[in-house]
């Protein structure tokens, strides 16, 4: 069992500081989400021991790795801090499972048989003697997990570790790496560009914006209440939790996490996350409204009113967090604040759905 | 099909070429037949030649590859060392100092009255009209062939591949090893040929700084001179050279093979 990893740096980077504070607890892994250099891969480079801070400190649990005001600096080899590179990184000259057993202790008969083992747990050991250059981009992603896995490491970082991978792969790879993410039980950190990525795969996120921390929290919180305009902005969509069935209708129905229902066209089953962006999402007085194409229509309780300028955006807790945004003249109007009763409506063609499940039936081909 | 006179021209152009730069070496296979050459190739000095050359250069190639590799990768992978630019230009400056100045400043470094001369005297090391002193003077002009081929090869590396070993549990000396020597091994080894090929031709340097000494300091290229200043000694230098075209272009036939001229190239596609 390891303890919470936390990294602090302070370094200059292009043209800001950066200046961020995290930490990742066993089993709640910590996506670390926003715009492109924020300074995101910046502070898991320092968490590995790849790059060392101006000023810093590294710790798992008890354990100091580095300590700029101390003078302590653990090398990264023997920090073992699992890495999955944006590219993986694979070692082109070796195969599929001799990347898997670089990191491997023992002799090499007892490694080879380890590597296999791992590489049929993700279910690409039919390239284990293959080597980077020949497998597809999905394979590379799951050696590349297996690899940093197969070192035993106490933590584990991901630098955008599903950016590499077309559309329809990535579905099946963010699911997979959500479920091994919750099963570690270690301190991991996420990289990612994408509010929706962060949201599916981490029980907390960090938003990183010119090297500093601008928000941390539960991805429905952060949406529901966006500390700031660029936290809004690039919050974009609401993500709720469900579990998918065909409706009579030909629509799919969702029951959602906590009570409620909503209806999508998209097609799926089982479990699923749905995804509204806010400006879809009209909000009335209870009673006023109805009868309309709007399948999509729960009562709730404000729960947040943030103004932004000539918008606001209004937290909903359906019980799960849903965010409208409106105009800051229809919020007054309807006179929204924290407890209000609301109706919030909005179209099934606006509302997406993302499978969570790895064993989705939607996708024919398996990897 | 009509050609332009442009294209004619320079079909001519090549084939005058291909000509010049063919004959020569067509010509020392021919020029006494090959029953000759390989008669003369039977005489002592000439095997004696061969083989100092080949031990001696075999010799300078392990001192380059064992002391340049971890210079070429130290001065690849410390973009920001200290001094690296002055560090590189020092490097290649042997590459373009002709061989005779080379002997010269060998001798002024390590002669028997250079520098450091008494010292190597006191220490009990000769390296003049000895065959140390061939290794040196080979030493000092290929190096800077396999240097810049190891440098440019390193510098090509994937870093997130060492990166990637470290966080794997590797050390500096195993991620070198197993990630960075494997990964730049085109290069290493195109250095290397490219190395062997100037040791094997060295003749200036060693001449002033070693001598030409038979049997000692006296490699094929010193050789083929000594043959060539001795009345009748013409067809043993043909036949000196025919074996060292032959190993030239072996080396050259290699590097093909293996396909890693493409790391001399200067801007192919990859």
């Amino acid at each position: 069992m390891t303890g919470d990893l936390t990294v602090d740096a302070e370094m200059p980077l292009r043209s800001f500081r950066l200046q961020a504070g995290l930490t990742a607890r066993p089993g709640e892994p910590l996506a670390l989400a926003g715009p492109s250099g924020a300074g995101k891969t910046t502070l898991l480079r320092v968490a590995a021991g790849l790059l060392r801070p101006e000023r810093g400190r590294v710790a798992l649990g008890e354990e100091v790795w580095l300590d700029t005001s101390a003078g302590i600096e653990v090398a990264a080899e023997r920090r073992r801090c699992g890495f999955v590179f944006q590219d993986y990184a694979l070692f082109p000259r070796l195969s599929a499972w001799r990347n898997v057993a670089y990191g491997m202790p023992g002799p090499r008969r007892a490694r080879r048989a380890a590597a296999l083992a791992l590489l049929e747990r993700f279910g690409v050991a039919d390239v284990a003697g293959v080597r980077p250059g020949a497998i597809s981009g999905g394979q590379r992603q799951r050696v590349a997990l297996a690899r940093a896995l197969a070192a035993q490491p106490r933590a584990l970082l991901l630098d955008e570790p599903l950016t590499a991978l077309d559309p329809s792969t990535r579905r099946h790879a963010r699911a997979e790496l959500r479920a091994l993410l919750v099963e570690l039980e270690l301190p991991a950190i996420v990289v990612t560009h994408s509010f929706d990525e962060a949201a599916l795969l981490a029980a907390r996120l960090a938003i990183v914006d010119c090297g500093k921390v601008v928000q941390a929290g539960a991805p429905a919180e952060v949406s529901a209440r966006p500390a700031s305009a660029f936290v809004a902005g690039f919050a974009g969509a609401a993500v709720l939790r469900g579990m998918a069935a065909r409706a009579a209708d030909g629509l799919t129905l969702v029951r959602l996490e906590g009570g409620g229902e909503v209806r999508s066209v998209d097609a799926a089953r089982g479990a699923v996350a749905v995804s509204v962006f806010p400006w879809e999402v009209s909000l009335e007085a209870p009673g006023s409204g109805g009868g309309d194409s709007v399948l999509n229509r729960a009562a709730g309780e404000v729960s947040t009113v943030t103004t932004i300028g000539n918008r606001a955006r209004v937290g909903i807790a359906l019980p799960q967090q849903l965010v409208a945004e409106v105009t800051a003249a229809s919020a007054m109007r309807l006179g929204l604040r924290p407890g209000t009763a609301v109706v919030a409506a909005w179209k099934a063609s606006a509302t997406r759905l993302i499978p969570l499940s790895a064993r989705e039936p939607a996708s024919p081909k398996s990897p | 099909m009509r050609r332009s006179p442009f294209s004619a021209l320079s079909t001519l152009a090549l084939l005058a070429a291909l000509a010049f730069l063919l004959f020569p070496v067509v010509a020392v296979f021919t020029y006494v037949g090959p029953a000759r050459l390989l008669e003369a190739l039977g005489e002592q000095s000439a095997r004696e030649a061969l083989w100092l050359s080949l031990r001696t250069t075999l010799l300078a190639l392990a001192v380059v590859v064992l002391v340049g590799t971890p210079a070429a990768y130290l001065l690849a992978r410390r973009q920001r060392l200290p001094g690296r630019a002055a560090i590189l230009t020092a490097i290649e400056l042997p590459l373009v100092m002709p061989p005779a100045v080379a002997g010269i400043a060998l001798l002024a470094a390590f002669g028997p009255h250079g520098i450091l001369g008494p010292l190597l005297d006191s220490a009990g090391v000769e390296l003049v009209f000895e065959t140390a002193g061939v290794v040196v003077a080979l030493v000092f002009v290929a190096a800077p062939f396999y240097l810049r081929q190891a440098i440019t090869a390193f510098a090509a590396l994937d870093a997130t591949q060492l990166e990637a070993a470290r966080t794997l549990g590797a050390g500096p000396f195993r991620a070198f090893a197993t990630v960075a020597l494997p990964g730049a091994r085109d290069g290493l080894a195109s250095g290397l040929a490219l190395a062997w090929g100037r040791a094997l031709g060295e003749f200036g340097a060693t001449l002033l700084f070693a001598g030409s000494l038979q049997g000692v300091t006296q490699t094929a290229p010193l050789a083929i001179f000594a043959e060539f200043g001795r009345p009748g000694g013409f067809t043993a230098a043909l036949a000196l050279s025919a074996v060292l075209i032959l190993v030239a272009a072996a080396l050259l036939l290699g590097l093909k093979l293996l396909g890693i001229d493409r790391a001399m190239a200067p801007r192919g596609p990859s």
